[in-house]
């Protein structure tokens, strides 16, 4: 607000002083004006899963830097949680989401501006606490009697993805407990408490040394796609296509792989 | 001479208004979610198996947490009320911490305490007690958050009653314990009373240590808090459905708590 006003103020005292001097050459005004009229501006807010926090928080801030006059703001959470705010009327202009149900319930409620694009993918991968106390080398390993195994409840994403993978391996998983999120499961890894758990590769990735990852063959049978869209009420409508583009461009495929997503 | 008539509440009108403000507050996001019920489905929904599981669950924890709070908090209420110590305020405001500390912040610090890699894991793990995911971990979670309501409540009720009566019976002679048993603890029945119904209903609510320290499985630790906020994911419906089922057992503990209050006062009355 405070930035709007003083901005408004700088114009003002630029034009009473192109004004006044009339003669003088606008030479360095001119192409700054011409430039931002051209240019993007406006301000848009960004629902992003949240497996996405620090590849959007990157993302956004080159993209700001790339069109000065616009900003992002960004919220992260489940992505469910994020479509039952904006089905209820928060005030979103992008959609991320962590998979295509939740995206098709924003889809089914007639909010988005075009269709949704996959932009990227991520698998399951094994995290064990550094030195992998229960010696965990494969899926089959999860199973063991004395394995505290955490896994995300089915009602989940990341859930529904472990139960797929778990049926293509043939293995019963006997998990000491069903969290609700991602984070909390690997919170469970990280902290100790729990010998292994089911996350996302990008979260072993995000983890450093916190965890250690394993990778497993039977991955592949759960692909989870990330779809975008700009929904249909944007404050910023070019704003908000622009970032859909820009995530969905080769900028956004460098910072997303980097992290360690899959293309689409 | 103030003549009192029967009608006059002394309550000025503005006051009234700003009440009712509050009061519509608390209650309208009560009646949105009663709107929101499917009632059609109501029963099946909260009888399937794992709503039962939920249920039966958190009113098991929340028993025994209520049962431990009692056991320590009416001792740390009679120390905090009745000895004078140096650093007695500051253990007070200690004490109390978990009245405000964010739940989740409770849990890490039961995790960093009681997890397996925390400050007594490897005690428990000697002792062949593995708390990690269990049930006691969900007790232990709830105790911590409860446990101040109760001491809160009996440290105020004991510093009201005072010590006339205590005094008068050492001088003739009664034990301590006989003082304790027979004069102090009948006199503060009501606050033991209503602190653990106090209690039970803060560990029924329980939700943001348990999701950090115990986790969440079914018909182990995954109480009806934690139920509901699964099913929220995918079913909204049974969501609803469970939140008015613990709003009805709150709603039940809160009118017993003021009724056992409210029973009792004639005799602290009568007593003092």
């Amino acid at each position: 607000m405070i930035r709007a006003t003083s901005l408004i103020a700088a114009a003002g005292l630029l034009t009473v002083a192109l004004a006044g001097c009339a003669s003088a050459t606008p030479a360095a005004s001119t192409p700054s004006a011409t430039a931002s009229a051209a240019a993007l501006a406006g301000d848009i807010t960004v629902f992003a899963a949240a497996s996405l926090k620090s590849t959007f928080t990157d993302l956004a801030e080159s993209f700001e830097a790339e069109n000065p006059g616009t900003t992002v703001a960004l919220n992260f959470a489940g992505s469910s949680d994020l479509v039952t705010q904006i089905v209820a009327g928060a005030p979103a202009d992008v959609f991320a989401s962590a998979d295509s149900k939740n995206m098709t319930k924003l889809t089914d409620a007639a909010l988005n501006q075009g269709d949704p694009v996959d932009f990227a993918t991520n698998v399951l991968e094994i995290a064990v606490p550094p030195g992998n106390p229960a010696n965990i080398a494969d899926f089959a390993d999860l199973a063991g009697a004395d394995v505290k195994l955490v896994i995300c409840a089915p009602e989940v994403p990341c859930g529904s993805a472990t139960a797929a993978v778990a049926t293509a391996a043939g293995v019963t998983l006997t998990p000491v407990s069903e969290e609700s999120s991602v984070t909390d499961v690997l919170g469970k890894v990280t902290s100790g408490e729990a010998d292994a758990g089911l996350v996302y590769v990008t979260d072993v990735t995000a983890a450093g040394d916190a965890v250690e990852g394993i990778d497993f063959a039977e991955s592949g049978e759960a692909v989870n796609t990330y779809p975008i869209v700009a929904l249909k009420d944007a404050a910023s409508a070019d704003v908000a296509a622009a970032f859909v583009d820009y995530v969905t461009g080769s900028a956004g495929a460098d910072v997303l792989q980097a992290a360690g997503f899959g293309a689409p | 001479m103030a003549r009192v008539s029967g009608s006059y509440s002394g309550v000025p009108r503005w006051v009234m208004i700003l009440a009712a403000v509050g009061a519509a507050f608390v209650l309208l996001p009560l009646v949105a979610m009663v709107l929101r019920v499917n009632w059609a489905e109501f029963v099946p929904l909260i009888t399937s198996e794992s709503s039962v599981a939920a249920l039966l669950l958190s009113l098991r924890t929340s028993l025994a947490a209520t049962a431990l709070c009692v056991i320590f908090g009416v001792p740390m209420a009679l120390v905090l009320a009745r000895t004078d110590f140096w650093g007695q305020k500051v253990l007070r405001s200690l004490v109390l911490l978990p009245l405000v500390l964010p739940p989740v912040v409770g849990g890490i610090a039961l995790l960093y305490t009681f997890g397996r890699r925390g400050l007594l894991g490897q005690t428990f793990e000697v002792l062949g007690v593995d708390i990690a995911f269990s049930t006691t971990a969900v007790v232990i979670a709830q105790t911590f958050v409860a446990l101040p309501f109760l001491v809160l409540s009996l440290e105020g009720a004991l510093r009201t009653v005072g010590t006339r009566y205590e005094v008068i019976g050492a001088t003739l002679g009664a034990s301590p314990t006989t003082v304790l048993r027979r004069i102090t603890l009948p006199l503060v029945l009501p606050a033991v009373l209503s602190g653990a119904v106090l209690s039970f209903a803060r560990a029924l609510g329980e939700f943001g240590a348990t999701l950090t320290f115990a986790g969440s499985l079914q018909g182990t630790t995954r109480t009806l808090p934690l139920e509901i906020y699964l099913q929220r994911e995918t079913d909204p419906d049974t969501a609803v459905a469970l939140s008015l089922v613990l709003v009805v057992v709150a709603v039940l503990i809160v009118t017993v708590a003021h009724r056992t209050g409210r029973a009792a006062d004639p005799r602290a009355g009568a007593a003092s």
